[in-house]
């Protein structure tokens, strides 16, 4: 054995090469119109919006901002391509889904790149997560289809008609993927509103949709603010609605539906548990705790945001934890070696900030890793808050960006009462290697997702949605079938 | 026979008082999750590594290669042959970094020792009956005695697996300490644990913790004569067990995958892996090998082809 020797003279660093994936497999026009009817057509009032890219706040294009005017249009044909679309057997709509699933497959670089430059999110993340997310879910409802007599909604169950869809900016392709996929496989027409600030890939989208040969007016888009949205909830030939977003404008929706005959799904919210016990596989639950609160910059609903970590380990954990975020790389999201990659909007980053700062006059602890933000964008380094309490803000609201919680418990049952004290409940986590305690503590968290061993691991096959205020209804699985039939 | 590699001022002197002391220690350590280790394993492996930082892992991925033959029909000749490649890579460009080490078996060391005479590369040898390890103990550290006594710089033992696996783990942390003593202090000392016959990780975590604590030098994956050889995850898992060791003891343990490592791209993830988990004090041939024969001449082409921009091929290289 030896002691630390010094290093041989004047050795380089072992310095990264920089990775951009190009720019030009994808091809952004200056404007972009809205997608109605199976045609790209002008606002009703000429009115438009920019988008930009987080990262370097450059302007990608300018999109069409829809009207209430544009969202009658939209859901007549949605209405009208209805009659059509519903009466096409299960198989003939499969074809549809296959055909487009495969498209995204194809042009899956294509996407991946578009998506990080409207999102800010690392390319790894969308081209190695998000894109063949998209692709399987489209293939997953391909393949019920033609077997909705089978899914558990007894024999020829119906679809509802026109689906008013309304998605969030974090995942802006793969929000469009649960919500299209099984709304076309049940035979319902659709009417979507992407968010304001990443409307590209669902207008990249509506092309794909052309290429597939997709009847007119199955699939329209709708990009716009949040009048455009409350326009196409509040529409009264709308049968279905679907919002995935946050838990302040899904209230506004459930008031806005209630009373009518709308059906409504919500998946707001999360404050994600992330409860990691004294005999958990230490540097596996690093990693997951990472992947919990930074992928996607902290921006997921089911982030595990807060830390439940057994005293006795604590600081074990927190050195180890700390150490890793000191290795992540925070920068282009265009370089494969990004691991952190812009906040969606300043909106966002300001209201990330406020509520860090919140945290700190609170009297927690804030640390964050040696780590320079590029000058230009949205940028928030990653950020660990330890002496946190339940009565802290940080430990109650949801931030939605790279911070996380740290909370201590001493016993199973205190980690299940502080996972389950929040008004929350879409997702959490537990890390031990003793299989019982993971059975046992599952069934007593409030959350629609329970990850053990593991974090932010999804799949079609799996219905994903909340308890409490996270919302309710699942997507995903044969679950997900039922928000789109009249059951 | 007492257990002497830990002075008394060992922060970690208690665990290996008994049997069941070592095994509590042991087996309380974190466990493995092997989802999540290969997963992770796999993440690194996607790191640009590009021109000027090619140029420097392929460098460094030279300097750390253990210039390895191990073959029953190894001659003097052989040897020769071996250790003067080793000094000077690539003849043809003379700032090619010498490798490391070459590594033989203990009756080739003192052959070893003069053809690499006047370099800096060491002479490494496979003692205590390699690969199986299956002799009496005397006739291990006999076999460490005459490998050192030419002159060996290091010895690379395997463990009694079986031992191991029956849980004896005194009796392995014994025998590597015994090992230990019978380098002197002459010989670094890397203890190979033949990962793919202790089968989960989990063991692996333990094996490399006993043998840390045994005072090895180097914690070595396998001898590169079974089915299961250094992978990216069992690689990064002894990382993360030196990391984790040196926090705690304040020793720092190289590490040395072997057997498997063919081409530059792999060599290029394990330093990557070295990086991310270790951290840069692990970055150099002092504390981390690559146990290697072929790999070696990946690396050369892959010189050769950013120094001229262009392939060579297998016959711009020298076989042995």
């Amino acid at each position: 054995m030896e002691n630390v020797a010094s290093a041989p003279a004047s050795a380089p660093a072992f310095a990264y090469a920089p990775a951009p994936e190009s720019r030009a497999v994808v091809d952004i026009a200056p404007s972009y119109g809205l997608f109605i009817d199976g045609e790209f057509t002008e606002a009703a009032d000429g009115k438009v919006f920019k988008t930009v890219s987080p990262s370097t706040e450059e302007v990608l294009a300018e999109i069409a901002q829809a009207t209430e005017a544009d969202v009658d249009r939209a859901v007549q044909a949605a209405r009208k391509a209805f009659e059509k679309w519903s009466a096409l057997p299960g198989a003939e709509r499969a074809k549809y889904l296959f055909r487009i699933a495969r498209i995204i497959q194809e042009r899956s670089r294509e996407l991946a790149v578009l998506e990080t430059l409207d999102n800010g999110k690392p390319i790894k993340e969308t081209r190695d997560a998000d894109l063949p997310l998209v692709a399987a879910h489209f293939f997953y409802y391909a393949g019920w289809a033609d077997k909705l007599d089978h899914a558990g909604y007894g024999a020829n169950p119906k679809p509802l008609g026109v689906a008013g869809q309304v998605i969030p900016w974090n995942f802006p392709l793969l929000m469009l993927a649960w919500k299209i996929a099984p709304a076309l496989a049940t035979g319902n027409t659709v009417v979507l509103k992407p968010a304001e600030t990443t409307p590209l890939s669902a207008l990249f989208f509506a092309d794909i949709c052309r290429q597939a040969g997709l009847p007119k007016g199955v699939v329209n888009i709708l990009p716009g603010y949040g009048d455009t949205g409350a326009a196409l909830v509040a529409h009264p030939d709308v049968n279905k609605v679907a919002f995935t977003g946050s838990t302040a404008v899904g209230k506004e929706i459930a008031r806005t539906v209630a009373g009518t005959r709308k059906k409504l799904t919500l998946e707001l919210g999360g404050k994600g548990a992330n409860i990691v016990f004294d005999d958990a596989p230490i540097d596996q639950a690093v990693e997951g705790i990472v992947n919990g609160i930074f992928f996607n910059q902290g921006q997921v609903c089911c982030a595990g945001s807060r830390l439940l970590v057994q005293e006795s380990i604590q600081d074990e954990l927190l050195d180890s934890l700390k150490r890793r975020l000191s290795t992540l790389r925070l920068g282009d999201p265009l370089d494969k070696n990004t691991d952190i990659g812009a906040i969606n909007s300043e909106e966002q980053l300001t209201r990330i900030t406020s509520l860090v700062e919140q945290g700190e006059a609170e009297g927690a602890e804030r640390w964050s890793p040696a780590c320079e933000l590029p000058e230009s964008g949205y940028w928030f380094a990653p950020t660990l808050f330890t002496n946190v309490t339940q009565a802290h803000r940080i430990a109650r609201d949801e931030i939605f960006g790279p911070v996380l919680s740290v909370l201590t418990f001493r016993t199973p049952d205190e980690a299940v009462a502080k996972a389950n004290n929040t008004q929350y409940g879409l997702s959490a986590g537990i890390w031990t290697e003793k299989g019982s305690r993971i059975l046992a503590v599952a069934n007593k968290l409030r959350a629609g997702v329970v990850w053990s061993n593991t974090f932010n691991k999804f799949d079609p096959t799996s219905p994903f949605g909340g308890y409490k205020e996270s919302g309710f209804g699942r997507e995903g699985g044969r679950h997900g079938l039922e928000a789109y039939l009249d059951v | 026979m007492p257990s002497s590699a830990l002075t008394a001022a060992h922060p970690l002197k208690d665990v290996t008082t008994s049997d069941s002391a070592l095994r509590r220690f042991l087996h309380g350590l974190p466990g493995v999750d092997a989802v999540g280790l290969e997963g992770r394993a796999a993440s690194l492996g996607t790191r640009s590594i590009k021109t000027t930082a090619k140029a420097y892992a392929i460098d460094l991925a030279i300097s750390m290669v253990d210039l390895t033959t191990l073959e029953g029909a190894d001659t003097p000749g052989k040897v020769r042959a071996l250790g003067a490649k080793a000094a000077k890579p690539d003849p043809t460009d003379r700032t090619t970094p010498a490798t490391a080490a070459v590594c033989v078996y203990p009756d080739m060391v003192a052959v070893a020792k003069e053809a690499v005479a006047g370099s800096d590369v060491k002479v490494a040898s496979v003692a205590t009956s390699f690969p199986a390890g299956r002799a009496p103990l005397t006739i291990k550290l006999a076999d460490v005695r005459e490998a050192v006594a030419a002159g060996a710089d290091e010895i690379d033992m395997v463990i009694d697996r079986g031992a191991f696996l029956a849980g004896r783990y005194l009796k392995v942390y014994d025998e590597i300490a015994a090992v230990r003593e019978a380098c002197g202090t002459s010989a670094r000392l890397k203890v190979i644990f033949e990962t793919g016959e202790l089968s989960t990780y989990d063991n692996i975590r333990r094996a490399s913790w006993l043998g840390m604590l045994a005072g090895a030098d180097f914690i070595k994956t396998s001898t590169g004569k079974v089915a299961v050889n250094a992978t990216p995850a069992n690689t990064l898992l002894m990382l993360e067990a030196v990391r984790d060791f040196r926090a705690q003891t304040g020793v720092q343990v190289g590490v040395k995958p072997a057997g498997g490592i063919r081409t530059t791209k792999d060599a290029i993830k394990f330093l990557v892996l070295v990086n991310e988990t270790a951290g840069d004090d692990w970055l150099d041939n002092h504390w981390f090998r690559f146990g290697a024969s072929s790999l070696l001449n990946d690396l050369l082409m892959q010189r050769q082809k950013l120094a001229t921009g262009r392939y060579s091929g297998p016959d711009y290289v020298t076989v042995d």
